[in-house]
């Protein structure tokens, strides 16, 4: 086991030190997903009923597109210097690869969620401490990360990669958003407590069956 | 590959094809080098050299064929193959933003390698690298990421050697440095591929030398003293196609 893990731990580890030593990801995701808050907050008079219908909309605008802009520059690091095909030497599948940065995207993001939550609490005059977004939020942002990583390795490769990941990726996530949006409402007083019921198995199934399919199909993506 | 050949061939390729959208790269390349010799590979640019090399390296798909490197088949035992085979790129295939130390560490975990400081040492060594272990990729000349990058290809101690074009931006140490690694010391259990552009050293280098053209191999001969001539010769004609 140790040496199926080992070289996915190895990825996650040199992506942590990369960031470390450039904060690209952090920087970039955390200032646009804080200036798409304080955005809204400015566009919207933020009474008690707005916030409880649009607030987990512009909640999740901030992660998601945040999220984009992580998984481009999580993938940019890897063409610039030709990194991709070095791992792609390799002696592991191609599946290890994946997942390390899966798991590398998965936690930059649900770093930057941990930041961005709290002042979009405070700006809505919602709870700081929102437990039950906590399953909601991994949940929602692994379903990103798992098909993101796909499309960025897919669109790495392109002259105008910036604008692609967007384009091919977003209609795919559709159902997550609105899953996460769709809960995250439930949670914050717009909708049923019932629909966190519904929603949170949604994510998870999502989730299950695109960590089994992504694998394969980044394999053939990042072969040419 | 049947068991007898693996113990003869390092890398065979049978009727390997690969297009690029329409564009055919390869038309059906068939190559074998046996253990402990230097294949050198000559062509003029977009002739597929690069192509065959990202094949065996399992970094491209071939469309059809078969590929086999120590016996294990490319495609379907990957993993396997990729621990026989070191390579050498334009590209040093390392991260601009992190120290060739950090970089070879990386390396050697993706690899699953054990003593890697002291093999980190030894290839550093190797490479006349040692004094710039702790430099930035980023911040060094093309030369000195070209070395480093072939002593990330060596961290492994690969039995097979990929080396695409190793030669450009190295100087003269550093060449030399190289054609140590290429020799080998006539080691039975190693075999190199290299592409170049540079003749007098593809058969200075070389125990074998095929030149690929239009996406085939159109010649192919054994580098003794006495067929240099004829190796020449063979490079004029096609290379200028």
């Amino acid at each position: 086991m140790r040496g199926y893990f080992g070289p996915i731990f190895a990825v996650v580890a040199k992506d942590m030190l990369l960031e470390l030593r450039t904060k690209d990801i952090l920087v970039s995701t955390l200032v646009f997903g804080l200036l798409v808050i304080i955005v809204f907050d400015i566009a919207i008079d933020p009474t008690p009923s707005a916030v409880a219908t649009v607030g987990p909309g512009i909640l999740w605008v901030s992660f998601t597109f945040g999220g984009v802009m992580g998984l481009n520059r999580s993938f940019g690091v890897e063409k610039d210097g030709g990194g991709l095909r070095g791992l792609m030497l390799a002696p592991v599948g191609r599946d290890a690869i994946y997942f390390g940065k899966v798991l590398g995207s998965f936690m930059f993001m649900a770093l930057v969620e941990a930041i961005i939550y709290p002042a979009f609490a405070v700006m809505f005059d919602l709870p700081l401490l929102a437990p039950g977004m906590v399953p909601v939020a991994l949940l929602a942002t692994l379903a990103i990360v798992a098909v993101g990583t796909v499309f960025s390795a897919m669109s790495v490769n392109t002259r105008s990669r910036e604008v692609m990941l967007p384009i091919l990726f977003l209609p795919v996530a559709v159902p997550v958003i609105i899953a996460a949006v769709e809960a995250t409402g439930a949670l914050i007083g717009s909708g049923e407590a019932s629909e966190l019921a519904r929603w949170v198995p949604f994510l998870a199934a999502y989730d299950a069956i695109f960590l089994a399919v992504c694998p394969v199909a980044f394999s053939f993506v990042i072969e040419e | 590959m049947p068991e007898a050949d693996t113990a003869v061939y390092a890398v065979r390729l049978k009727g390997v094809t690969k297009a690029f959208g329409r564009a055919p790269a390869l038309r059906g390349v068939d190559l074998d080098l046996p253990w402990g010799k230097t294949l050198s590979l000559l062509g003029p640019n977009g002739s597929g050299k690069t192509t065959i090399i990202k094949i065996i390296a399992t970094l491209t798909r071939a469309d059809s064929g078969d590929v086999h490197i120590a016996g294990a088949r490319v495609g379907r035992d990957g993993a396997r193959a990729r621990r026989m085979i070191g390579v050498v790129t334009h590209d040093p295939l390392l991260y601009e933003d992190l120290t060739a130390r950090e970089n070879l560490r990386f390396f050697c975990r993706m690899f699953s390698l054990d003593d890697i400081e002291d093999r980190i040492e030894r290839v550093a060594e190797t490479m006349g690298t040692t004094a710039r272990l702790d430099q930035r990729i980023g911040a060094m000349s093309h030369g000195m990421k070209k070395r480093f990058g072939i002593a990330r290809a060596l961290l492994h101690e690969p039995p097979i050697l990929l080396l695409d074009e190793p030669d450009s931006g190295l100087d003269q140490e550093a060449l030399g440095l190289l054609d140590e690694v290429i020799g080998g010391g006539d080691n039975p259990r190693r075999a190199v591929i290299m592409t170049t552009h540079n003749l007098e050293r593809a058969i200075a280098l070389g125990d074998v030398m095929a030149i690929i053209a239009g996406g085939r191999v159109a010649h192919r001969q054994t580098l003794d003293a006495a067929d240099a001539d004829a190796a020449r010769e063979a490079y004029e004609r096609l290379a200028s196609r």
